[in-house]
């Protein structure tokens, strides 16, 4: 027996960067009185607590802040997809965000590495991984 | 107004972990583990007014304190939970001061335990790590702790090899520890490096071994203190810092809030790192303890790869460390694996470790961790004169 890979779990505040997500689109939140970008989504601006916060679209280009070649997954439904490259990607406006990256051999990942967004379907939703910059 | 002095601990305790518990419930635990550390104290159940418990994910997920104290017969008049993972333990001993020191309790009792069948239960989290890391694979500590090295690797050119010394040295402490699981396993830096690869870069032996039991401490007043069968342990700093609960959150990766906690604590206590006679540093992973050395200013900021091999870590070494062996040799028994660094500080500060007793130290400097290096304690614990 196959174990389902768990999805995300969007409630309504994060509903619309997961909507974005399935239309290709990585949406960040910035605040209207600081300027300050965050993610993941929430209530407040994390620099100044602004509840005016505006969905921007990302330019989706970062480099990787650091990584991991899981060998061994904390979640039984991953045991198929070893060796895989999880990694914290920073992306060019500041915020950083936990992924995976792939379109490379894992053994190829490095931290500094430019990437790219690339959306991939995950059972009844789509979640941002990242890919090398030119591939 | 400050802690330094405010308390002192004269009891501790530990039920040593084991990689099962069979028939015992997490309050059996405790409350077998609590009983040890208050006859360590030399005390009467009536004379603990305070109780400092940690959460009890499932078997009692709410109302800890009251349930705990209803099992042991307690009526305290100042009861908490503390939930700050693995900095849960060091962060019960300056809470349960503050309420000494502001006259809500005379003796409190902090007391973590846990217990561990074969078949773990996963948890059921509805937060942001479950929304945005669990879809990515990203479940557990393991790879959080593994992104961490993978970033010292980078920035400073610190080495496996380097790293495999930490399990290394704490399996060697451990050859005088009967009560660890690695008691008598002595292992080498081939071994480590032979050992099957868990998360880049961290390989089997660096990540801790998950194991039931439990650990506690009994805390007073300086008066009542004085009057304790065993020579208390003096708190004198205390510091602490929270940041962030998932890495991708995390301020920075190379230096963890433990160095604030850390400074704090030493500010606290008038001292620093050239004081230290002994260190009982958190360590569920090679490069958590490599991080801490540094962030505790033993070494410099990312000079701890070619600085270990320098160090003796042992009992009678120029830096005893972990003399127990740390949880990377003893096993850590969730929440109480972190209360441990606290106990064995205890025991040698006052002398009675036995074997492993470091000869004479006056000032020892403790460290808890929790989550992913994201809430930390740190504790200046002093000898009685
Ligand atoms: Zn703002």
């Amino acid at each position: 027996m196959t174990i389902a890979k768990p999805g995300p779990t969007p409630v309504p505040l994060t509903e619309p960067f997961w909507a974005a997500a399935r239309r290709g689109e990585l949406l960040l939140q910035r605040c209207r009185s600081c300027g300050h970008h965050q993610h993941y989504p929430r209530m407040l601006c994390t620099r100044c607590w602004c509840r005016e916060l505006d969905w921007v679209p990302s330019a989706g280009k970062g480099r990787v802040w650091t990584f991991t070649v899981v060998h061994r997954p904390g979640h039984p439904a991953w045991s198929d997809d070893v060796p895989y490259a999880l990694a914290i990607v920073e992306l060019d406006e500041g915020p950083r965000l936990l992924t995976n990256v792939v379109g490379l051999d894992p053994a190829d990942v490095t931290v500094g590495l430019p990437v790219v967004a690339r959306f991939t379907e995950h059972g009844d939703s789509t979640i941002v991984q990242f890919g090398p910059e030119y591939s | 107004m400050s802690l330094r002095g405010a308390a002192a601990v004269v009891g501790a305790a530990e039920t040593p972990p084991r990689r099962t518990t069979p028939g015992m419930t997490t309050l059996d635990m405790i409350a077998s583990t609590a009983a040890l550390a208050v006859a360590d104290a030399g005390m009467e159940p009536a004379e603990i007014d305070g109780l400092l418990v940690g959460p009890q994910v499932g078997e009692t997920p709410q109302h800890v304190p009251a349930t705990v104290a209803e099992y042991l017969g307690l009526a305290p008049t100042y009861a908490d939970l503390v939930d700050l993972g693995g900095a849960t333990g060091a962060g019960m001993v300056w809470r349960a001061a503050a309420a000494i020191a502001a006259g809500m309790c005379d003796t409190a009792l902090c007391v973590l335990g846990n217990v561990r069948t074969d078949v773990v239960p996963r948890s059921s989290n509805r937060n942001p790590i479950r929304e945005f890391d669990v879809p990515y694979g990203g479940s557990g500590a393991n790879q959080a702790y593994a992104m961490v090295a993978t970033r010292h690797c980078a920035e400073f050119g610190t080495t496996p090899e380097q790293l495999a010394l930490v399990p290394v040295f704490e399996r060697d402490n451990a050859r005088l520890n009967p009560d660890a699981v690695f008691h008598g396993k002595p292992i080498t830096v081939d071994d480590v490096l032979a050992s099957p690869l868990v998360v880049s870069p961290l390989r089997l032996l660096e990540v801790v071994m998950p194991c039931g039991g439990g650990a506690a401490v009994v805390v007073t007043s300086p008066a009542r203190a004085r009057r304790a069968p065993h020579r208390p342990v003096w708190l004198r700093g205390a510091g602490e810092k929270v940041t962030h609960r998932a890495l991708s959150q995390a301020p920075e990766l190379t230096t963890s809030p433990l160095a604030a906690a850390i400074g704090d604590a030493y500010a606290m206590a008038s001292a620093g790192p050239d004081d230290l006679d002994l260190l009982s540093l958190y360590d569920c992973y090679s490069i958590m303890l490599a991080v801490t050395l540094e962030d505790a200013g033993l070494c410099k900021k990312g000079e701890v790869g070619p600085w270990l091999a320098d160090q003796d870590f042992s009992h009678t070494g120029n830096l005893p460390c972990n003399p127990h062996g740390g949880q990377l040799a003893c096993g850590q028994a969730d929440l109480a694996g972190g209360m441990a660094h606290v106990v064995e500080a205890v025991r040698q500060l006052r002398g009675t470790a036995g074997e492993r007793q470091v000869r004479d130290p006056g000032l020892a400097l403790v460290t808890g961790n929790g989550a992913t290096m994201s809430e930390e304690v740190a504790l200046v614990l002093e000898a009685a004169a």
